[in-house]
């Protein structure tokens, strides 16, 4: 008996880092996640706004962070600048054309720690019908018990995209070829 | 002022040129400025001239309308066959159907954020908020199809119009200038 409780502590000493790699949902129901952007607005000023619905899994473990993984799947249609008519043309097929490609995917190839909590984020961005690959420059921001008996850690990054690589006509100036995206995510792990 | 039973009063020939100028000036000016480029001096001033424009026809339309039903409509000429007279008839109720549907429909897209409208600088009209999900987008999918189909009903309402002129040598469209 003692023996066999020696074995299993020690399988479990030596698995623990293993067992911490854990799965977690991106918490949409709670909104404890955004996807907000940023474009130039003829150079003179900062235009912000968001993909209200999307829905994302990662897999995060501290001690082993190039074995993470990360999926998100953004609703394009629900594209808001808090203002009707943009929203409108943007949707429209002169931007997103959200009729034909309503959802805009991110899919993980490689995690690199860069730092302390800062973490390089590679993957395939599918927008526009379009996939190429993005980097995104990543923080763990925490992780940690929550006060209802779950668990979460949460991310901040950014990554900028370009229209034209997206196949988008670069139809609003100079100034505003690109477009900065932030993703602000916490995940509940499951 | 009044109509008769066999010709139109100025009031209602009025409201019939007012209307057709600014349906048809809202149809070209609309199909142009979707497609200025952003750098265009015209990008916020031509959508907003349609807006005022679009707001003051709901009212000269709603007077219209009231205007309409309250007077005697002239009689039919007699020289129209059963087919001029349903078809007309049709063309004439679908076309102020339409024109209402499509004033709504722009009403629906500029106000879906919570934002009134500005007529001409001078006055503004509150929204109503967004009734419906992804409002601007459907109520924009309706205004243009429904566009299309004014277009063409007018092409087929003027295209009447010079038949009677012009092959049937009768008074339709001199009765719509008051003469006869």
């Amino acid at each position: 008996m003692k023996k066999i409780l020696l074995a299993s502590l020690l399988t479990s000493l030596i698995l623990a880092p293993f067992a911490s790699a854990a799965d977690y949902t991106i918490d949409n129901k709670g909104a404890h996640a955004s996807i907000t952007f940023k474009i130039k607005h003829l150079g003179y000023s900062w235009l912000t706004g968001r993909f209200d619905n999307f829905t994302g899994n990662f897999s995060y473990d501290s001690n082993e962070i190039e074995s993470s993984k990360i999926k998100v799947e953004v609703d394009t249609t629900s594209f808001n600048s808090n203002h009707a008519e943009r929203d409108k043309h943007i949707r429209s097929d002169d931007f997103l054309n959200v009729s034909k490609f309503g959802t805009a995917t991110f899919d993980s190839t490689s995690f690199k720690s860069v730092g302390d909590n800062e973490i390089e984020i590679k993957g395939d961005l599918t927008l526009h019908g379009v996939t190429k690959e993005i980097t995104i420059n990543a923080e763990k921001v925490g992780e940690g018990k929550d006060p209802w008996g779950g668990y979460r850690a949460g991310f901040s990054g950014t990554t900028r995209v370009g229209l034209k690589e997206f196949g988008m006509k670069e139809r609003l100036g100079p100034a505003s070829t690109h477009v900065e995206l932030q993703l602000d995510i916490e995940g509940i792990r499951k | 002022m009044k109509n008769t039973a066999d010709s139109y009063g100025w009031l209602s020939i009025t409201l019939h040129w007012f209307v057709a100028v600014a349906v048809i000036g809202l149809f070209f000016l609309g199909y142009w400025m979707v497609d200025l480029s952003y750098y265009d001096p015209w990008y916020n001033k031509a959508p907003d001239i349609h807006k005022s424009i679009g707001i003051v026809l709901f009212v000269i339309m709603v007077i219209r309308l009231g205007w309409k039903l309250s007077q005697i409509q002239p009689n039919p000429l007699s020289n129209y066959n059963k087919f001029e007279r349903v078809v007309s008839h049709i063309v004439h109720l679908v076309l102020y159907l339409l024109i209402f549907v499509s004033m709504i429909s722009g009403y629906l897209i500029s106000t879906a954020d919570g934002r009134g409208i500005e007529v001409f600088q001078l006055f503004s009209v509150p929204s109503i908020g967004e009734l419906f999900a992804n409002q601007e987008d459907l109520a924009g999918f309706v205004h243009e199809y429904i566009a299309y189909t004014i277009a063409f009903l007018v092409c087929t309402h003027i295209f009447a119009a010079f038949k009677h002129h012009l092959i049937d040598k009768d008074i339709t469209l001199k009765r719509m200038f008051g003469r006869s």
